[in-house]
């Protein structure tokens, strides 16, 4: 009984939002096309820049460039999908030392204070989870929207120390530096 | 009837060269063999630069040193039965190439497999091929290969230099040593 009345406010609340984004008469943007979206890191070794990828990842958002308060993001992250370049590399940063894949087998990142800078700018603030550890990270992104479709892109620069990715002998960030920048481009339909 | 002594021995800068090439050859080789078989660790990593660095260096001084050949003549051969002279000139022919083949295959081998090279960290050379794994086995082969016939002919040419220095005693040797005499002045 108290699921159906939960149920159905949370429907009407829904319906409200919805109204309330109708009469704002933007569009607002959530599915992620996955074909058309990708997040990409570039680490940095021994002064090389090593590209990386991470083909399998699913997002969720929400997101209406007239009211960017109201925004809010959930990517997920399947690191056992991890292209880090080169097959030793991708053995190797799946080992419990770097990303430790079996323990946690997906980075998260929950963006819940999206702000605009003014020019097509904005910032999402949120979590990242990586390896079981969270940090507070602002991500800088532009928006553009694309016929029925927007794309959202920027580039979240962190320290992998900060979340034990690379621990022991590999914490000698001589060899590989301890930034990392995570690239990425997220197409979302807009919702009808 | 008195040759130019300066004219027997090489120029400065051709014995510095050739010394110093022989140095990254010989610290270059045995590094390359040593870190192929190490497991991924940041000392692998490191060793990886340091040989790519030292191959690098190797085909700037081989361009260095080619230049130098086409501005001058090399001193004149020592007296040696036909065959030898033939061997030396094909040999040193072959290090001549492989000065250029091993750093160049090695460079476009970290290019098809993925990874820039850096120069000393510091200086990033183009990419010689697009990322192409498949290409990057066989030039890991072609590189291999090279490699150790470079190492086989400058055993031979050492062989062959210390034949003329301890059995031969033709002085030949010091025409290419770093710090002997420019000889007796008459």
């Amino acid at each position: 009984m108290t699921d159906r009345i939960a149920h159905a406010l949370r429907a009407g609340t829904l319906a409200l939002c919805g109204a309330l984004v109708a009469s704002a008469g933007a569009a607002e943007y959530g599915q992620v096309v996955p074909e058309k979206s990708e997040i990409a890191f570039e680490s940095q070794q021994m002064g090389v820049a090593v590209p990386g990828r991470f083909p399998k990842f699913t997002a969720e958002m929400s997101f209406d460039p007239a009211r960017p308060e109201a925004g809010q993001g959930r990517i997920e992250i399947d690191l056992g999908s991890i292209d880090a370049g080169s097959p030793d590399a991708n053995t190797e940063v799946k080992r419990k030392p770097w990303l430790d894949v079996a323990g946690f087998p997906k980075a998260t990142f929950v963006a819940s204070r999206f702000r605009a800078l003014g020019g097509g700018r904005y910032e999402a603030a949120g979590k990242l989870t990586i390896k079981g550890r969270s940090q507070d990270v602002v991500a800088p992104f532009t928006f553009a929207a694309e016929g029925a479709q927007g794309r959202f892109q920027g580039t979240l620069k962190i320290k992998r120390l900060a979340f034990m990715v690379g621990e022991g002998t590999w914490s000698d960030t001589d060899t590989v530096a301890d930034d990392v920048s995570v690239r990425f481009r997220l197409v979302a339909n807009a919702r009808k | 009837m008195r040759a130019p002594i300066a004219g027997q021995r090489y120029t400065t800068a051709a014995i510095a060269l050739h010394w110093a090439i022989a140095a990254l050859i010989f610290v270059g080789f045995p590094l390359g063999i040593y870190m192929h078989d190490l497991p991924l660790s940041p000392v692998k990593l490191r060793l990886y630069s340091y040989h790519k660095w030292i191959g690098i260096t190797v085909l700037a001084f081989a361009i260095a040193r080619l230049a130098w050949r086409a501005a001058h003549r090399p001193p004149p051969p020592v007296p040696m039965p036909a065959w030898q002279a033939r061997a030396a000139a094909a040999g040193h022919l072959l290090m001549y190439v492989l000065m250029f083949a091993v750093p160049l295959t090695g460079w476009t081998m970290s290019s098809a497999l993925g990874f820039k090279v850096v120069w000393l960290g510091v200086l990033p050379l183009p990419d010689l091929v697009a990322k192409d794994k498949a290409l990057g086995e066989v030039l890991k082969v072609v590189h291999q290969t090279l490699s150790l016939s470079l190492a086989a002919v400058v055993a031979l040419h050492l062989v062959a230099a210390l034949e003329h220095q301890f059995v031969r005693r033709d002085g030949l040797m010091k025409r290419m040593l770093p710090l002997a005499h420019k000889d007796r002045k008459p």
